[in-house]
């Protein structure tokens, strides 16, 4: 294996597995807030108990949210130094602004939330409660807006002089359209995956006819939670899909399997399964113009399909060998006004250039069979995304069934919900995970082969190490996160087979009898 | 504001959010390594670890910064400091993951062996890294092997064993003394009984030693150590132009900026005598001043190198020419003006919090406390 593909690995293992833990923390630290706002507001114990339990939780997975993200705040610049180079002038902004803005604040009242309970007044706590919820999400709008940019690089150009992009407007890099509706996305998901966790968790409770009262108020808080958050997933990622319509064609034309373009409205492929070689789906089954309207918002736009982004990433192609040229001539010196006016003119399409040297020791002269295999690279492998996300839509829908039926149940206030209801909830418990990893998995595999999109080829972007070197940092990191985790999922487990018990204030049904083992 | 103001600011609050790690983190770094020193039972390694408890995350988030704001403000050497230093960096991150799961985990489960695990955990991911951090500085100044190619591609010829080299490890235990001093002031300011006794007595001991080892340091670098100085003219307001300065390795090169003015001796003589006067307040049980002189010393510790290699950030042993230099290998400069108006903002509020945090959990912890409230402690 080369240096290329185990520093993706490495990315791959350390992004999808910190992305276990941050939805959870994006979604409780909400559910906390408002638990312990009716606790504020009603004064009954049992909300305050609820915040305590359920902060027990929300800590066991908040410790390995922070350790899994320090490796991410770690490997740009150890695995990713060409990248780190060449777009830290924007791409470093924001994370620096991350940490500032939330991470501090999120980190500095986490401690505060454990052990202020005695320490402050009731509505002190609270605000520390809402402020902790606060970070996490304005966390994660700062780490949306450096990913945004990864997909849709805006606000930016490239300065010849020191060989990077820099950052020429901010306003733009901030409200970069990508990055915000992905962000909106990505923490109503966050929403949904607490909704979901505390709902099958009540439900266990619930089915084994313990700690009822308790079990009760949970399974409301969160099913009526969970719904909001989990409609707005659904719209909010129908506005992600127009927005990756708009400016991100290929990616777009690959989760659909587009192979070719089609006549305008573009209808929309449910299933089917794609074929590389023969570049159709096979067995496609299609509704009329459905993709045509998601995507464009329109009847007579049409959805550009594989095969002709393909044949205009050709004449890219060709303009960025010029601009690759030009650029190291005039790098090495030549400032004459012919040379520099030229670049400026095929200068957009030096990431094409830059992706070229991939496939090539002489950009300049290139093969047309090398090029040829450039202009496949330029589109992502097609069945991954397309599955990937038709799985990441089924879990969101039949979330989306489980919490309506969910809310109908408590807002009747049905004392004993139905048993199927109960273990419907329980056995949901994986889906916001599955859904949240195919999303990553849909959003980051298709902007292949970019580390920034159409600016810096990801085999461009890594650090120059020996494969011996990363080989053995990306096994270490994957013996170290499967014991971590595998401690992680045994302590959840057992204290939310305890459940409130855990708290020991002497109100829950299972102390008695753990007395008495005691 | 001009390019060149910000970036002096820049070089400044990099040094800031480096003093900000090594005075917060740096104690409950030196608190968890002191942890089965100090900490003969259980109840004792409870009030140890639940004195910091509360702090220890916000304070990590310092060096997170840190890191942050390398890469915002100096890109590239963010790109070469973590890459060259690649296995360092890497087991530096792999000891800090231990730290979060230690501190939750621990008292989670009620069984002597599973708390020793964690115990261990929690000393090993704060004493390696402190002492990483150290190594790391030690290399910096002597100079790290890499150079650009024609694309301005980072290429580290070194390997992770020249990193081990001795200057780099005394400066490397420099640091986790230092840090492991900082921890036992924290504690004697904490804690009661018999910790607090045993913290009075490492300090009041441990920071002469680390006052003496500075100065060894000092005269090793002053001796046996070359320095670099950039001969040709930076334009301190253009561009980065990193590798077109010239630069040539001189012995005695890193003292040049304390015979230009003088008055910048004051820096290490303080940091000596605050070392001395926190092991006499540390005796003389004193303990806020001890803690504070305890700072004050680390923080005067990362001046003197800061001042030492200035302008230089990291500097190439193998091709002098390309060396970095807080003029020319920064963000741009609407990058730096923007994180500038960012910082003034929000570090402020960030001290402002933090203070209130620590006022909401001030007082000693005792024994009897974490016997009381053992199931909501760690």
């Amino acid at each position: 294996m080369d240096i290329v593909e185990l520093s993706r690995m490495q990315f791959a293992l350390t992004a999808m597995i910190h992305f276990l833990f941050v939805p959870l923390t994006l979604g409780m630290a909400f559910l906390l807030a408002i638990m312990e706002s009716v606790y504020v507001m009603t004064g009954k114990t049992i909300y305050r108990d609820m915040t305590q339990f359920w902060g027990k939780l929300f800590g066991i997975n908040f410790a390995l949210g922070v350790t899994t993200g320090l490796a991410m705040e770690f490997q740009f610049g150890t695995n990713w130094s060409y990248y780190s180079h060449y777009v830290g002038d924007i791409f470093g902004a924001p994370l620096a602004i991350e940490a500032l803005m939330a991470f501090f604040l999120e980190s500095t009242l986490f401690g505060l939330f454990f052990f202020g309970w005695e320490r402050m007044s009731k509505v002190k706590h609270l605000a520390v409660t809402w402020l902790m919820a606060l970070g996490t999400n304005l966390s994660a709008l700062w780490i949306l807006v450096a990913n945004g940019w990864m997909q849709h690089p805006v606000g930016s150009e490239f300065n010849i002089e020191t060989m990077r992009m820099e950052l020429t407007n901010f306003a733009e890099v901030l409200l970069n359209p990508v990055a915000q509706v992905k962000f909106v996305h990505t923490v109503s998901a966050g929403y949904v995956t607490g909704s979901i966790f505390v709902l099958a968790i009540s439900s266990y409770y619930l089915l084994k006819g313990r700690d009822l009262a308790f079990a009760r108020r949970s399974f409301a808080i969160a099913s009526a939670f969970g719904l909001a958050s989990a409609l707005s997933v659904i719209v909010l990622g129908d506005e992600s899909g127009y927005e990756v319509g708009e400016v991100q064609q290929v990616k777009l034309a690959a989760v659909e399997a587009e192979w070719e373009t089609q006549v305008p409205p573009a209808s929309f492929t449910l299933f089917g399964i794609p074929n590389e070689e023969t570049q159709r789906t096979d067995y496609a089954l299609k509704i009329p113009a459905v993709l045509g309207l998601i995507a464009t918002r329109s009847l007579d736009e049409e959805v550009k399909g594989l095969q002709q982004i393909k044949e205009e990433n050709l004449q890219r192609i060709i303009r960025g060998q010029e601009a690759y040229d030009l650029m190291q001539r005039i790098r090495a010196g030549d400032k004459s006004s012919a040379t520099v006016d030229r670049f400026n003119e095929v200068r957009v399409d030096l990431g094409f250039g830059l992706l070229l040297s991939g496939y090539t020791d002489d950009v300049l002269n290139a093969t047309p069979e090398e090029i040829a295999n450039a202009v496949e690279a330029t589109v992502p492998k097609v069945w991954p995304l397309f599955w990937s996300f038709r799985v990441m839509v089924a879990c969101g829908f039949l979330m989306l069934l489980l919490f309506a039926c969910a809310f109908w149940h408590s807002a009747r206030r049905t004392v004993d919900k139905p048993k199927w209801l109960l273990k419907f909830a329980v056995f949901s418990l994986p889906l916001p995970w599955i859904a949240s990893e195919m999303g990553w998995f849909v959003a980051e595999y298709g902007r292949q082969p970019w580390a920034i999109g159409e600016i810096l080829p990801t085999h461009l972007a890594v650090s120059q190490l020996s494969p011996g070197d990363v080989l053995f940092t990306l096994i270490s990191i994957a013996v170290l996160y499967s014991i971590f985790v595998i401690i992680e999922i045994w302590l959840m487990t057992k204290y939310a087979r305890k459940g409130p018990s855990s708290l020991h204030t002497g109100r829950y049904d299972l102390e008695t009898a753990e007395a008495q083992e005691a | 504001m001009d390019y060149e103001a910000l970036r002096f600011i820049w070089w400044v609050l990099i040094g800031v959010l480096l003093i900000g790690f090594v005075v917060t983190d740096g104690f409950d770094m030196g608190v968890a390594s002191l942890l089965k020193i100090i900490g003969k039972s259980n109840d004792e390694r409870r009030v140890m670890i639940n004195s910091i408890a509360p702090h220890w995350d916000g304070n990590q988030v310092w060096l997170v910064t840190a890191g942050g704001a390398l890469f915002a403000a100096w890109p590239t050497v963010y790109a070469a400091s973590f890459s060259g230093f690649y296995i360092a960096m890497m087991l530096t991150l792999f000891a800090l993951f231990l730290r979060p799961l230690a501190f939750e985990y621990r008292s989670k489960i009620d069984n002597e062996l599973w708390r020793s695990r964690w115990d261990w955990a929690l000393t090993a991911g704060s004493a390696i890294p402190a002492l990483i951090f150290g190594v790391a500085f030690g290399n910096l100044l002597q100079g790290v092997p890499f150079h650009f190619d024609d694309l301005l591609r980072l290429e580290y010829t070194g390997s992770f064993w020249a990193l081990l080299n001795p200057f780099a490890l005394l400066a490397g235990v420099l640091s986790l003394l230092m840090i492991v001093n900082h921890g036992a002031t924290y504690l004697q300011l904490k804690t009661e009984g018999q910790i607090k006794a045993r913290a009075e007595a490492i300090s009041s001991l441990l920071a002469l030693v680390c006052a003496v080892v500075f100065v060894m340091a000092g005269v090793w670098l002053w001796v046996g150590i070359d320095g670099y100085i950039v001969t040709s003219v930076i334009d301190t307001n253009g561009g980065n132009r990193t590798v077109e300065k010239t630069v040539e390795i001189m012995s005695g090169a890193w003292f040049i900026n304390y015979g230009k003015a003088p008055l910048l001796w004051a820096v290490p003589a303080l940091g000596v005598i605050c070392f001395v006067l926190c092991a006499l307040f540390s005796k003389a049980r004193a303990h806020a001043m001890a803690f504070v002189s305890s700072g004050l010393a680390m923080a005067m510790v990362l001046i003197t190198t800061g001042i030492s290699m200035f302008p230089f950030v990291m500097p190439s042993s193998s091709m002098p020419n390309h060396s970095l230099t807080m003029w020319d290998a920064t963000a741009s400069e609407t990058t730096l003006f923007i994180m500038f108006c960012v910082a003034c903002v929000f570090v402020p509020l960030i001290l402002g919090y933090t203070a209130w945090g620590y006022f909401v959990m001030r007082g000693r912890l005792n024994e009897q406390h974490i016997r009381d409230n053992t199931h909501s402690m760690y």
